[in-house]
């Protein structure tokens, strides 16, 4: 392992010993994603025969939905923690004078938020296929088992989350408080999925080349925001800006 | 061990920022452990120094062991385990290492602080003041830490605005206000500034002083600090003593006391703070 990947291994490690300890972190994801499956497969049991077809497509829809607030929300929480947490407890000083690079450190810290929520995304969205072709309902399962729409969520979950990353650690990198800065980066991570909402709600229909246009386009606009960040993490102003 | 002291806003930090590589200089020029200060040695900088900051720093949710470990991988340290057991031998905190930071007194928690520093064998230590906050038995195990420093022969930047401290660890000391007001030994600065006195005390008042004093070769200078009490400015403490000694035995004089009359660093220090001070008025 090169000496700048075993830093970015490093700071990764530390990243997830501390969401270990921190409530805050631990809860959202945890709790959230149980919540965003456990929400779906009630609804999806309370289905009877006579539920009319629409409603049963409108509950298919948002579960989808739901299944992507997942790599938005929890990258968000974390990500805007990763400078102004740091800065909070005064360790970016001490971080900044070690020989890791501003780059190794985004690295480590984006694949830090990014990793566990498309695990989760993936457990859950599995966990809700599996419930839906269990329950058997045919309405369900078609939308839910639709290629295109399973092509979709596992392309736009890392992508999602990479995009939540950034905007959680530009808002982070400009914070002084951690709390306003997880509350700005959920609100700053929601455009985004309004886009991919569009698949979720079927008002674009989905095929499977549409779905990798879409996700073209959401990695182009992550490869961006990728810059926008990188530029932001310079030493200089993250240590003077907001000294006390 | 070298002393950076200043009054508060002098630019200590600023400085130790800049020569770290945090802050980029505006102007002139510096090399670090031998390394010319530029943005493409930025990284070999890093990886010849450690800065201690004034605030220890440390991840309160890690244990002890984990923050150390933390930073020996971002030094790329081998044998990672070995060096910190090492540093937490020199700092005295073995037993601690899986203790949270976060249920560490401050003194502690500067102790850590001090380890981590350690981990990399850098070639210059930059510690902010190390021992601001600290109560005086924390203090002073940081000092003993220092001294040991010092002792196996790492450099070490000290910034303070403690005087005692630099006067007792360091072997040279600047003493900045915004600008380099001057830089030497501590003794040094003491003979730069100030002339040496000899306390000269009696067991009963000299009949004639006015007439003694003048006439001993080296005495620039003399006054009467109370009954049987004289200031004698002199040339040279070394030869000047001695002959003040046989002018009062040859008078009769019982001497109660002949010493040079020790200026400290904080005499130094405020001297030259307060000319800077008046001189920018």
């Amino acid at each position: 392992m090169t000496g700048a990947a075993e830093r970015v291994r490093v700071v990764v490690r530390k990243e997830f010993r501390e969401y270990r300890r921190k409530r805050s972190i631990l809860g959202t994801t945890i709790l959230l994603p149980l919540v965003f499956l456990g929400v779906p497969i009630g609804e999806l049991l309370s289905l009877s025969s006579s539920t009319p077809p629409a409603a049963v497509r409108a509950l298919a829809h948002s579960a989808a939905l739901m299944m992507l607030l997942v790599p938005i929300i929890v990258p968000a929480t974390i990500s805007a923690y990763a400078v102004v947490g740091e800065r909070e407890q005064g360790t970016l000083e001490p971080v900044l004078t070690t020989p890791v690079t501003e780059r190794e450190l985004i690295i480590g810290k984006a694949v830090a938020a990014i990793l566990p929520a498309v695990v989760l995304s993936y457990f859950i969205g599995a966990a809700f296929g599996l419930a839906v072709r269990w329950n058997g309902n045919p309405a369900v399962v078609s939308v839910v088992w639709n290629p295109p729409q399973v092509v979709a969520q596992i392309l736009f979950a890392p992508l999602l989350a990479a995009w939540s990353t950034w905007v959680g650690m530009a808002i982070s990198a400009r914070s002084s408080d951690v709390r306003v800065a997880q509350q700005l980066s959920s609100l700053g991570s929601l455009p985004m999925l309004a886009l991919t909402s569009l698949f979720s709600f079927g008002v674009l229909v989905p095929t499977v080349p549409l779905a990798i246009a879409f996700a073209v386009a959401l990695f182009v606009i992550d490869s961006f925001a990728w810059r926008v960040v990188a530029m932001m993490f310079d030493r200089e102003r993250l240590i003077s800006r907001y000294d006390g | 061990m070298f002393g950076f002291l200043g009054p508060n806003g002098a630019g200590k930090t600023t400085t130790v920022r800049t020569l770290g590589t945090l802050i980029a200089p505006s102007s002139g020029e510096a090399e670090v452990a031998g390394i010319p200060l530029t943005e493409a040695n930025a990284a070999a900088i890093r990886r010849s120094i450690t800065i201690m900051p004034e605030a220890p720093g440390l991840y309160l949710r890690l244990t002890v062991f984990e923050n150390l470990e933390f930073f020996a991988g971002l030094y790329g340290v081998r044998d990672a385990k070995r060096r910190i057991t090492a540093a937490l031998e020199a700092v005295n905190l073995q037993a601690r290492s899986g203790d949270l930071a976060g249920t560490l007194s401050k003194g502690l928690r500067q102790r850590v602080a001090l380890a981590r520093s350690l981990l990399s064998e850098p070639r210059v230590m930059f510690l902010d003041e190390p021992t601001s906050g600290l109560d005086p038995v924390a203090a002073r195990e940081v000092h003993e830490l220092l001294d040991s420093l010092r002792q196996r022969g790492v450099t070490v930047f000290l910034t303070t605005h403690r005087l005692d401290e630099a006067e007792r660890l360091c072997d040279r000391v600047a003493i900045l206000n915004r600008k380099l007001l001057t830089i030497g030994s501590p003794d040094q600065l003491r003979r730069q500034l100030f002339s040496t006195v000899i306390d000269v005390r009696t067991a009963l008042p000299l009949d004639s002083p006015q007439l003694l004093f003048p006439a001993i070769d080296g005495v620039l200078d003399w006054s009467c600090d109370g009954p049987g009490c004289y200031l004698l400015t002199v040339s040279d403490s070394a030869t000047v003593t001695p002959r003040i000694a046989r002018a009062l035995v040859s008078v009769g004089a019982d001497i109660t006391r002949l010493a040079e009359r020790e200026k400290t660093l904080e005499d130094v220090y405020l001297q030259l703070v307060d000319n800077d001070g008046e001189g920018a008025k």
